[in-house]
């Protein structure tokens, strides 16, 4: 069963994307992210030196496997999120950039509008654009128009733990979506990733819950096997849920014999 | 409403004073267990009555400030341009009166004391001076900030408030956050202990905050200086500012610093005295009621009591710090702005928050953004 995930015609084997921050070790950090077998890692840019090739964020993810996904975390608005990413293809060599436009620093949710105005002029400019978004159906297709790779809905705001508290609208997002769909922020634990999986999310990203956990390293096997069991759930076909009683031996089969 | 003076005039200090004396365990409990803690739940959390629960308040703290910020410490130092001051504060070493020489650092040696700064691996730095509007005027902090923006990802100040037009100069320039406490609420002890100089304005200080979100700054720093007046009711209205400034200027971060006077000879006695037990409660209530505010502790704490501090809320500390102009290499023998409490190297500081699975974070900020 082919379970890769196919962004901007990168295929990647794993469909848990991590994140680099709230470790309480730059060793840590590395160990958990190679324990999640995640190829596609983000990194905000103001964390990292751009200047000193010793960046002990940066070091720790230097593994064939892993490509970097910088993020343009702390910009305010659109403007601000174009120069960030014109800074990251300089520095890191990658025009891929997770577009995180979150004006409000109290629970960092993104800003709609400055969101999509910054993934036209970044497609415009050659980027593979991921933008972190509310799990707004409507937005995904506009940011789909503008020609954005792929959208990162919310489960529930980020650092939260919440789960899928948007579920009915991913539902939609994921029903309508020409592009891969990866539910980012919100994710606590391995069930609320399996479940992203389940009702056919591309991937999830998840930092936190892995980073806070007691053990960030047992956390990541965690969540890649609850990734991998979710995607596999899916595409097994999940019998249905129903309040009624499905009996195996029909009741009325008496009138057409 | 356009400024927090409008706010503040519909409190009476006294009717706070007793509303917190008043709370009630079940007040308190019920501060622990709400969902979204209110400036009523603060209250309850520092009151005499919460002194019980400081366990529970602890965990909690504890739990809210690793989820949000994670296994992290960012690290900052000052760096003292001036002690020139025409202010009189009862409390400062830089007071006017003090007979004490006075230096202005030149361009040479800022420069000097931020390359020993940077060798330290700092990235974040506050600029501090007195009130010396000729000599350590917008121009003088303008062009200071030029000279050390290409060296640091983020520069703070805490220096006399501006006008909004100045903050808006300094901003384009490198300028992060701006730290300015209010040092207490209590209009007429505020008179007591400035006396004499711009400080003595109450209201053009206590409305700085809002001209500095209006200028767009990233970050604003608040406080209130620990001890002046009853710290609870004091720190009652510092959450007062801070809630109003969040919901009036939803895109600017903010930060808490607990200065706390202490009694030594010589010094000004506090009138009423905050116990190490009472800085830790009120740090837990901060971030119990505000889980996204940023808690700052200097090295005025001792280091002990820091490295207990470093689990239970904080999340911005300095190290080895100098509080003279040029006391890192230029002069370090001129007399410091107060007492230094946690006199250990950054190595040492940095090394104790790794053995207690913390992280100092050097760099969280592009200063090309």
């Amino acid at each position: 069963m082919n379970t890769e995930l196919t962004i901007a015609g990168k295929t990647f084997q794993s469909r848990l994307l991590t994140g680099t921050g709230k470790f309480s070790s730059s060793t840590v950090m590395e160990e958990a992210i190679l324990a999640s077998e995640s190829e596609l890692v983000t990194v905000a840019l103001k964390r990292v030196n751009l200047d000193n090739d010793q960046d002990s964020i940066l070091q720790g993810l230097q593994h064939h496997h892993i490509s970097l996904l910088p993020n343009t975390s702390g910009v305010r608005d659109a403007e601000e999120a174009i120069f960030a990413a014109q800074m990251a293809r300089e520095a890191l060599g990658t025009n891929w950039i997770k577009v995180e436009i979150h004006p409000d620093p109290k629970y960092l949710l993104p800003d709609p509008i400055e969101t999509l105005k910054a993934c036209e002029a970044l497609v415009k400019l050659g980027f593979i654009v991921m933008p972190y978004i509310h799990a707004d159906p409507v937005l995904c297709k506009r940011l789909e128009d503008v020609g954005a790779q792929c959208v990162m809905p919310l489960g529930a705001p980020i650092g939260t733990n919440k789960g899928l508290k948007t579920l009915d609208f991913l539902e939609i997002i994921i029903q309508q979506s020409k592009v891969p769909v990866i539910v980012d922020a919100g994710i606590g634990s391995p069930s609320h990733a399996c479940w992203a999986m389940e009702i056919g999310a591309d991937a999830v990203l998840v930092n936190t819950a892995i980073a806070v956990s007691k053990n960030p390293v047992e956390m990541a096997k965690a969540f890649k096997i609850a990734v991998e069991a979710g995607r596999m759930g899916y595409q097994a076909k999940l019998a249905k849920t129903t309040n009624t009683p499905q009996a195996s031996s029909p009741l009325t089969k008496f009138l057409y014999e | 409403m356009s400024n927090f003076k409008s706010v503040l005039e519909q409190y009476h200090w006294d009717n706070q004073y007793s509303g917190i004396q008043q709370k009630t365990a079940l007040d308190v409990e019920a501060a622990l267990e709400a969902k979204q803690a209110d400036l009523e739940d603060f209250k309850a959390l520092i009151s005499p009555k919460a002194k019980a629960y400081l366990e529970p308040m602890a965990q909690k703290s504890r739990l809210l400030t690793r989820n949000r910020f994670g296994n992290t410490m960012q690290m900052y130092a000052p760096l003292y341009l001036s002690n020139e001051c025409q202010n009189i504060c009862t409390y400062c070493g830089f007071s006017l009166t003090n007979k004490i020489p006075r230096r202005t650092l030149t361009d040479q040696e800022i420069l000097k004391e931020a390359t020993f700064l940077k060798n330290k691996g700092y990235q974040h730095i506050l600029l501090v001076t007195g009130e010396a509007n000729q000599t350590v005027g917008v121009n003088y902090l303008n062009n200071a900030i030029g000279l050390l923006q290409p060296h640091f990802a983020n520069i703070s100040m805490e220096v006399q408030p501006l006008d909004q037009e100045d903050y808006e100069r300094l901003i384009p320039q490198g300028l992060y956050a701006t730290l300015v406490y209010q040092e207490t609420y209590h209009r007429e002890t505020y008179k007591t202990h400035h006396p004499k100089g711009k400080k003595s304005n109450f209201d053009y200080r206590l409305e700085t905050p809002d001209r500095l979100a209006k200028a767009g700054i990233h970050k604003i720093g608040i406080g209130a200086l620990l001890g002046l007046e009853d710290w609870r009711t004091d720190s009652f209205f510092t959450a007062l500012h801070l809630s109003y400034l969040q919901k009036t200027y939803w895109k600017t971060r903010y930060s808490i610093s607990f200065p706390r006077l202490r009694p030594f000879s010589g010094g000004l006695h506090p009138k009423v005295e905050m116990t190490d037990a009472d800085l830790l409660q009120l740090i837990c209530a901060y971030r119990i009621v505000f889980e996204d505010v940023e808690l700052s502790i200097s090295t005025r704490e001792q280091a002990q009591f820091r490295d207990q501090l470093a689990h239970l809320g904080i999340t911005s500390m300095s190290a080895e710090s100098k509080t003279n102009p040029g006391g890192y290499v230029v002069d370090p023998q001129s007399l410091e702005q107060f007492d230094i409490s946690d006199e250990r190297s950054t190595e040492s500081i940095a090394q104790m928050l790794k053995n207690n699975g913390i992280e100092p974070v050097w760099k969280d900020w592009e200063q090309l953004l």
